[in-house]
């Protein structure tokens, strides 16, 4: 295998700015956002793999494991409030998510 | 170069394009779809570092479950998505100028670490070690195991608080109630009832 550290590293640094920047322009449609986080949370996972493979140590992936545990429940309760939401309004602004308030 | 590059290069550039398609499209159908790519080609980066439980444990887990429900979501929503992209281009400046530092300060770490750090010049997992599951097994369910039980309430409390974010009781649905039922006797359960000829009885 040629292909070093860094290379995993760069484009891993790549897909997170790219998820940051969803989470910025598209600061209006929060299905896009969540899909911003996902992207976020898939470039964590590459940075974890990779430093575990060139570590020698499997704990990076496990931990990746549990990371991938948290993003499946987050997106799950995060798409179960968005249908309320949108059950409670008839659209998905995220300006007026306040009145979700208790 | 040899084959691992060329199949680096590929996957890491479909990865990039189909995140920046996850961000920019119009259509969010076309997002989600987007999404799952970006998503297989992550799995094929693991596969490339050896890690290969992972990499199925991505497409199931991600493709099979999470995008799914992303698409579910999406197309049961009845949602004007043209006016949800109305500012786009004003928080395009600043979120370019944030994600550039962003990005320019997360190369110079990694190639700070990459060059110097614990993992300079090393070589990934050989490929006669013991199989990735094993190894994985083998610290999971031993150094790992109280996380591993901790993950799966993480689950269970996910699980309890969509169901009952969304579950709503429709008013006229008939349920069982077996106390009810079996509570009937014949003074609650028959009435005699005089009927007039011709006329019937209203329910």
């Amino acid at each position: 295998m040629s292909v070093g550290l860094p290379a995993y590293l760069a484009v891993a640094a790549c897909l997170f700015t790219i998820g940051v920047l969803g989470i910025f322009v598209n600061r209006r449609n929060i299905i896009i956002v969540l899909m911003s986080i996902e992207l976020i949370l898939l470039a964590v996972n590459i940075n974890l793999v990779a430093f575990s493979a060139f570590l020698h140590d499997v704990t990076g992936q496990i931990f990746a494991m549990f990371v991938l545990t948290v993003a499946a429940a987050e997106a799950a309760v995060g798409l179960a409030i968005l249908v309320t939401f949108f059950r409670n309004r008839g659209d998905i602004a995220v300006d007026h998510a306040n009145m979700m308030k208790g | 170069m040899d084959l691992s590059a060329i199949a680096f290069d590929i996957l890491a550039a479909v990865m990039l394009f189909a995140g920046a398609a996850v961000i920019t499209a119009r259509n969010p159908v076309h997002s989600v779809l987007f999404l799952i790519l970006a998503f297989f080609s992550g799995a094929g980066l693991f596969v490339l570092l050896s890690a290969e439980f992972l990499a199925m444990l991505l497409i199931v887990v991600y493709v099979g479950a999470v995008a799914v429900l992303f698409l579910f979501v999406v197309m049961m929503l009845d949602v004007d998505f043209v006016s949800l992209r109305s500012g786009f281009a004003q928080y395009l400046p600043i979120g370019l100028l944030v994600a550039g530092a962003l990005l320019v300060e997360m190369i110079f770490v990694s190639g700070a670490v990459a060059s110097s750090g614990a993992a300079a010049h090393a070589k990934p997992i050989a490929a006669n070690a013991a199989s990735n599951i094993e190894q994985i097994g083998q610290v999971l369910y031993t150094d790992y195991v109280y996380l591993f039980q901790a993950a799966g309430l993480v689950l269970l409390v996910a699980m309890i608080g969509a169901i009952t974010l969304t579950l709503r009781h429709k008013p006229g649905v008939k349920r069982q109630s077996i106390a009810d039922q079996t509570a009937r006797s014949k003074k609650t359960g028959m009435a005699i009832i005089k009927v007039v000829t011709g006329k019937g009885i209203e329910e």
